[in-house]
């Protein structure tokens, strides 16, 4: 018998409420209107998106006034209900759409709103919104990744101005990036958490520089190292107060709850997997109905279930008004081991096609006949490349120190 | 079973390891693999003058009569360097075939220039439908029509370790039977220069070389069948098997090479004012990694040593179990390697994610772990009472 992909899909779906389930479909013929083709057509395939489309996606959401749903209303949120920004999600998931750069709108928006001056909010949360900036995290330094407190980027004030010198490192996208918020030392406490400041730079200052770094799948248009060499920030870019910076970051952290899993994004790559499996061949037959890697991919699935009943758990929770749980990190460890062992499913369902290492075939516009099927190139440097899942955003180990001592107390 | 090396064996695992310390650092690697060949002449004639190329080859034939053993210390050595020279598609495959099954007068014509440097092999046998299955051959050797012995070779190879840097590539193909069925396949000799032979090269995802080889009406004469017609899955799974054991040695090479980095970074690197390899976390994690790496020696050079003439069976249990053993350590030591090196992990310029590639493809080369299991099973398992 042979599994079909979307009736295994059908079982794993939500029942939802009538006005819901309208929802869903209003989102999901809104994408397929409005994606544009060749994007969509990138996301399928795995080709490497440039600034633009994403750009251009985020512009159309904005217009349809769906691109923040995690904002308050008032900012231009969207005032949906949890369960359908998790709809939202997964529609976006499902419908390949470029994923959302989170640094703007996901991740420094919410500080602004609740630490900014509002001279700073009317300034760059409308931008932020209609993806006018493009924003990146200037965080993590060549000495200081999990110990982030430990930054030696250092802030002196002059006039009116700071002075800003240090190394960034591992800076997503900084080359795209129009602005970067940024933790810098304005001052050396004993306790060095507290000698922290929150900056916003524009990243056309003079003075800042932006080196890539190339990343063991080849890529070198992902992370970078940004030297900041006599910059001047205006003290009017300074989020709140000075030394208060560690304080804005740690909200910005627990902020983020459940998108962090990214089910949506797990569900469509399993059904990636049933799809390659159905079309490769193992002993005459499709590898799909091989016992053994069927069993593999239901494991996979059975994990993706799981970690979906949490996410539904907790919005269930957040619609009742509860405050969030230590959640966070569980969805965070278990979110990236289930898309990297779905990122090796996807390498061993191409057999020896994994070998090829084809970099022009991620580049859109490349027509020349592909090597073995035109669906293996991109696995083996997605593979090697989703290692970094487990190591980024606080990586999985200091993760599973924040559960040992804030859930279970040691 | 005797682990202990020979007086000689210890002497090629200390040139080896001489060479791999001292003039092949990763740095010259990486010119190598980013260069047009892939790897470099001159290490392979070195290699030659070395008695490298020649260690398992038969003494007759300009070779040194070694035996898999050898191979194993060698290329654990170059598991270490990271080598990229195709000691495996070449000498452990090409070579080993016409070892055993060559006849004299092509034992004579290739194995010395083999052993020498000045010839080099591939062998094509999988092809898009196969997986892993060795008996899954639908490329098609006709007979000529005149009875002169010669044939026409059909079909499709892919993913040929090696093939553009080749000379003589061996082929297979049906004589009889149909697609998966064990009878019927031979082994051709083929100039990879011949009329219709296609290929279309690349590089792979761990910096080596490899093709698609296109066959279309390629001639080959009576005097280019090696071994019997219609006898070419033994042979093929006999030299896979020994390649198994020869990458299984290459991966503890490169996993030795992980520990050592990663327990070295986790000395230096600082992070909340201490070591990281202070955190009694990452030291376990290490030693998971170390224990994986050990298991995965003991299993290879117990392989290695298996007697040569060990029955089919017995032989395709050892290469299997292996194979599983070296896919789960190697992943899991690339992985974590990487993972304990944090973000430095993830870059190009340092060396552990390009061990991490080898050992993934190492996993996926010559069946996967998956494949070997149900293999190990199907051959009975461990428990049959038969040794090695
Ligand atoms: C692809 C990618 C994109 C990134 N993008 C950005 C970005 O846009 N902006 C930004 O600021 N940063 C970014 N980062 C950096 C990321 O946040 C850091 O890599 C992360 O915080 C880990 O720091 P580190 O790499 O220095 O590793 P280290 O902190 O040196 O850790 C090395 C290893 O030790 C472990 N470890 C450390 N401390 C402990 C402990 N106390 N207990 C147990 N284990 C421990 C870690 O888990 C890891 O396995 C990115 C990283 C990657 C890989």
């Amino acid at each position: 018998m042979i599994a079909q992909p979307h009736r295994v899909l059908k079982a794993m779906e939500l029942r939802l409420s009538e006005p819901d389930e309208a929802f869903r479909q209003e989102v999901r013929a809104f994408i397929a209107e409005n994606l544009p083709a060749d994007i969509k057509r990138k996301v399928e395939t795995g080709r490497r998106l440039d600034r633009q489309d994403y750009v251009i996606w985020q512009k159309i959401l904005h217009a349809r006034g769906w691109i923040a749903p995690g904002w308050p209303e008032e900012f231009g949120g969207t005032g949906w209900t949890p369960i359908r920004k998790y709809i939202f999600e997964e529609e976006l998931a499902m419908g390949s759409t470029p994923a959302i750069i989170p640094f703007g709108l996901g991740m420094v928006a919410p500080v602004i709103m609740a630490f900014g001056s509002d001279q700073q909010k009317k300034k760059y949360l409308p931008r932020i919104l209609a993806t006018d900036d493009w924003w990146c995290q200037g965080y993590s330094e060549p000495g200081s990744g999990s110990d982030l407190a430990s930054l030696k980027t250092r802030a002196v004030a002059d006039g009116d101005d700071y002075v800003v010198n240090g190394a960034k490192t591992w800076t997503t996208m900084a080359q795209y990036a129009d602005m970067m918020f940024c933790l810098v030392r304005t001052s050396d406490e004993e306790k060095k958490q507290n000698g922290i400041s929150f900056l916003l730079i524009d990243m056309k200052s003079a003075g800042v520089t932006v080196r890539p770094i190339t990343t063991i799948d080849g890529g070198s248009d992902e992370i970078n190292e940004v030297f900041l060499d006599d910059v001047r920030v205006p003290q009017a870019n300074r989020i709140g107060e000075e030394g208060k910076g560690w304080t804005y970051a740690k909200f910005l952290l627990g902020h983020e709850r459940t998108g962090i899993a990214a089910v949506g994004r797990s569900k469509k790559q399993l059904m990636k997997v049933k799809e390659i499996a159905a079309r490769e061949l193992s002993g005459g037959r499709p590898l799909i109905e091989d016992r053994r890697f069927a069993e593999k991919i239901a494991m996979a699935e059975i994990d993706m279930l799981a970690l979906e009943s949490v996410v539904l758990k907790v919005l269930s929770e957040e619609s009742a008004g509860r405050p969030p749980g230590p959640e966070a990190s569980l969805l965070k460890i278990k979110g990236t081991e289930l898309q990297q062992a779905i990122t090796e499913l996807l390498v061993e369902a191409v057999g020896d096609y994994a070998h090829p290492y084809v970099p022009e075939a991620l580049e859109d516009g490349w027509n020349e006949e592909p090597v073995g099927p035109d669906y293996a190139a991109p696995l083996a440097p997605h593979y090697f490349n989703w290692r970094k899942a487990s190591i980024y955003g606080g990586s999985n180990e200091i993760q599973k120190n924040i559960i040992a001592k804030m859930v279970l107390g040691f | 079973m005797d682990f202990s090396l020979t007086d000689e064996q210890k002497m090629l695992k200390e040139s080896a390891e001489r060479f791999i310390e001292r003039d092949y650092t990763f740095a010259a690697r990486r010119k190598l693999a980013a260069g047009e060949l892939g790897f470099g002449r001159e290490n392979w004639a070195r290699f030659a003058e070395l008695g490298w190329l020649a260690v398992a080859l038969p003494e007759a034939h300009g070779g040194l009569g070694g035996s898999l053993l050898d191979v194993a210390v060698l290329m654990e050595a170059f598991g270490r360097g990271l080598v990229v020279e195709p000691y495996v598609p070449s000498v452990v495959l090409g070579g080993g075939l016409v070892a055993l099954a060559g006849a004299e007068a092509q034992k004579d014509a290739l194995l010395p220039p083999l052993a020498e440097g000045r010839l080099m092999m591939a062998l094509a046998h999988g092809e898009p439908q196969s997986r892993f299955n060795l008996a899954d051959v639908e490329t098609t050797a006709k007979e000529n029509t005149g009875g002169d012995g010669g044939y026409v070779l059909d079909g499709h190879k892919c993913v040929v370790l090696n093939a553009a840097a080749a000379d003589r590539i061996v082929v297979s193909a049906r004589t009889s039977g149909t697609a998966r069925q064990p009878d019927g396949i031979t082994l051709f000799l083929v100039d990879r220069q011949a009329d219709g032979v296609a290929l279309r090269p690349y590089a792979t995802q761990d910096g080596r070389r490899a093709a698609e080889v296109g066959l279309a009406g390629v001639r080959v004469g009576g005097g280019d069948v090696l071994g019997a017609v219609g006898g070419g899955l033994p042979l093929v799974e006999r030299v896979v098997d020994d390649a198994i054991v020869a990458v299984a040695a290459e991966a503890v090479g490169a996993m030795d090479a992980l520990i050592a980095a990663t327990r070295e970074y986790l000395r230096t690197r600082q992070q909340f004012g201490v070591p990281i390899g202070d955190f009694q976390v990452l030291q376990h994690r290490v030693v998971d990694m170390f224990m994986a790496c050990e298991l995965s020696r003991a299993l290879t050079y117990r392989a290695a040593a298996s007697p040569a003439d060990a029955d089919a069976g017995a032989r395709g249990r050892a290469a299997s179990a292996l194979k599983v053993r070296i896919g789960e350590a190697g992943k899991l030591v690339g992985q974590q390697a990487v993972q304990l090196h944090g973000a430095m992990g993830m870059t190009d310029e340092l060396d552990v994610g390009h061990y991490f590639k080898r050992l993934t493809m190492i996993g996926a080369l010559f069946g996967d772990a998956g494949h070997h299991l149900e293999r190990f099973v199907a051959l009975g398992g461990a428990a049959t009472g038969q040794g090695p």
